[in-house]
């Protein structure tokens, strides 16, 4: 996929692999179908439940992950506290359909924008507070403001406290339980997706990214930082409730210390740095492969301990082995060969000392 | 209440937060020192309480005596993390990569305390953990008062060393400019590793008081880790009189609380301390600009 005519004068041009010029662009629409395909046909041809549950979980992180990376990867402000839209998003679909009585099944599922609308509700007093500290403040600040709402569903009364609340019995049939779950939150992953992919080739990402790279330049430069990075906050936290709802609604119940879970902010924030922060096919790589094989684990090492010890040095070594990523470290690899490709020796220009994630 | 009862709980926030204003003030100085945020300093903590309870339980060394052992071998763990992982962060987003970093340490640690020690509540065990005497009307027991001297007597060592050693010095050249500080022939990556193992040695001395005044397991790490770093914030990172003085805000208003009106909602009111103080000062209470030059 060599582009024919494209010769020296033009070979720096792929600094901005977002946009790939229209050679390049029929084998990407040509490989995001097969993937689709492949994810589409999946429940069809592994029926098992336990493998058709491993692969609903996974779609799940998929989903949070990218909605994830849509504020923290682009602004480079990284939030710990996206368990507080999981949560709510969960618990505003158990209350709602308890107090409105809808029936278990399709219609639960029609709630869930419901659930990402609250989690978009809360999401701006959250950001809005948050947002007034910069960086490394900010984590914590997120942190903190999980612990309020774990702690917050633990006492209030209206949550059901320690026990949590139930959803309505979904009528699918045994066999086939998993697969209305599944091909919502496929559904709902491309949608995310396809959002994320927006956001990054927009303006609106532009600026993100510029806040990501200088903030006060950004500022300077006339780039309105305060409401930019509030709306992708907001925007993040929409995908993640409905994830939430989602993901409750198939376990059947929600409880607090579940629903507000420390170690879900810290897989989302993995996920995507493993698969490359502030890229769209990042967070998806990082949850495709992290969720599984956390999964797996569960499975094999039935003592929490050895669980515990082979994920954290798994993880250890990827973060040491490829700081940036897989798919920024894949991406650079593939800008060198190409460029080596259109340079015979010699005339190869000089590689950037830094190159920013793309 | 009465005003009794809120006394008793104003000078129980007291003493018990000089214990985590000493757990807090290693991490500021790794911050202040590295620019990382130690996740880590919370499950060390509970290394620190497990390695107590161990040798006093099974060896038979006393608490206060096995801090000779603890404090060294939390020393050389910090050493050991620093030269392995830390200082292989680039510099460019060495914080976020930090907590990364040292959150999978963490999460190895948990694993091999659960594969040693299991999941089950523990609790230190001595003469003095269950004692207590009757002073100016308070009831002040015996742990607490020893946790608080211990506390009080290393922060004034670490801030004597800091402001009054050439160590001290190195530090905080190193802390205010790395190249200056590379310049003027410091060993900044001795000093940052030797500042690490002090900042994590001190979990040893918090993690014996911590156990001794709360049960514990693997698991209490993350809910310490949230408190420790809140206290660092709030204090300014990087200073260590802002995490003593955070932290007794802190434990002062959680302890009152807890008394007042419900055990059950002092941790929230905790942190919704710390996220209403932020979003007055930004900077935290006792933060200034930065002063970094980098």
């Amino acid at each position: 996929m060599s582009e024919p005519g494209s010769g020296a004068p033009g070979a720096g041009m792929h600094a901005i692999p977002a946009q790939p010029p229209p050679a390049r662009r029929a084998p990407v629409l040509g490989a995001i179908g097969v993937t689709l395909a492949v994810f589409a046909a999946f429940p069809v041809l592994f029926t098992d439940p336990t493998t058709t549950s491993i692969a609903f979980f996974t779609l799940i992180f998929m989903i949070s992950a990218t909605a994830w990376n849509i504020f923290s990867g682009y602004s480079g402000y990284l939030a710990l506290g996206h368990a507080v839209f999981f949560g709510s998003g969960a618990y505003a679909v158990a209350m709602s359909a308890k107090s409105w009585h809808v029936a278990g099944g399709w219609p639960v599922f029609a709630l869930l924008p419901f659930g990402g609308l609250i989690a978009g509700a809360i999401a701006i007093p959250v950001g809005l507070v948050a947002l007034r500290t910069r960086r490394h403040t900010f984590v914590v600040v997120t942190i903190a403001i999980f612990f309020i709402f774990q702690l917050a569903a633990t006492n209030f009364g209206f949550t059901g406290g320690t026990s949590g609340m139930l959803f309505p019995i979904a009528p699918f049939s045994a066999a086939n339980y998993n697969q209305p779950f599944y091909y919502v939150a496929l559904a709902l992953l491309v949608a995310t997706t396809f959002v994320s992919w927006s956001v990054r080739r927009s303006r609106f990402g532009l600026q993100l990214l510029a806040i990501r790279d200088d903030e006060d330049r950004a500022l300077g430069l006339g780039v309105k930082t305060r409401r930019v990075k509030l709306g992708a906050f907001v925007l993040s936290a929409v995908p993640v409730g409905m994830a939430g709802g989602l993901y409750f609604y198939f376990v059947g119940q929600v409880f607090p210390q579940f629903a507000f879970d420390p170690l879900f902010d810290l897989a989302l924030a993995l996920m995507a740095f493993l698969g490359g922060l502030g890229t769209v096919a990042g967070p998806l790589l990082g949850a495709l492969v992290l969720e599984s094989l956390q999964q797996y684990l569960t499975q094999t090492f039935s003592s929490d301990a050895i669980y515990l010890i082979a994920y954290g040095v798994l993880f250890l070594a990827v973060i040491l082995i490829l700081p940036r990523g897989v798919v920024p470290s894949i991406a650079t690899l593939v800008r060198r060969r190409h460029a080596a490709r259109s340079h015979p020796a010699g005339t190869m220009p000089e590689p950037r000392l830094r190159e920013t994630a793309a | 209440m009465t005003l009794s009862a809120f006394a008793q709980a104003v000078v129980d926030g007291v003493l018990t937060g000089g214990v985590y204003a000493l757990m807090a003030a290693g991490l500021t100085l790794i911050f202040g020192v590295m620019d990382i945020i130690n996740i880590a300093q919370g499950i060390m903590v509970i290394l620190g309480a497990y390695l107590s309870y161990e040798l006093s339980a099974h060896v038979g060394i006393g608490l206060l005596p096995g801090l000779l052992l603890t404090v060294p071998a939390m020393f050389v763990l910090g050493v050991a993390i620093e030269f392995g992982f830390m200082r292989r962060l680039r510099d460019q987003d060495r914080t976020q990569m930090s907590i990364l970093v040292t959150y999978a340490v963490a999460i190895v640690i948990e694993g091999i305390v659960t594969a040693v020690a299991g999941v089950d509540y523990v609790q230190l065990q001595a003469s003095y953990v269950n004692s207590s005497i009757h002073m100016l009307g308070f009831y002040l027991p015996d742990i607490y008062l020893i946790g608080f001297g211990l506390a009080v007597a290393l922060m004034a060592g670490l801030y004597f060393m800091l402001y009054r050693t050439k160590f001290g010095h190195a530090v905080r050249a190193s802390l205010q400019n790395r190249t200056a500080a590379d310049l003027i022939g410091i060993d900044v990556s001795r000093v940052r590793t030797i500042s690490v193992g002090i900042g994590v040695a001190v979990t040893a001395v918090g993690g014996m008081v911590f156990g001794a005044t709360n049960a514990f397991n693997p698991n209490t790490g993350y809910d310490l880790i949230s408190r420790l770093l809140a206290i660092v914030i709030l204090g300014g990172m990087g200073s260590i009189g802002g995490a003593m003085g955070a932290a007794i805000f802190l434990l002062v208003i959680n302890d009152v609380v807890a008394v007042w009106w419900s055990p059950t909602w002092a941790p929230l009111v905790y942190f919704a301390a710390l996220v209403v103080v932020l979003s007055v000062r930004p900077r935290g209470l006792f933060g200034r600009a930065a002063v970094r030059a980098q």
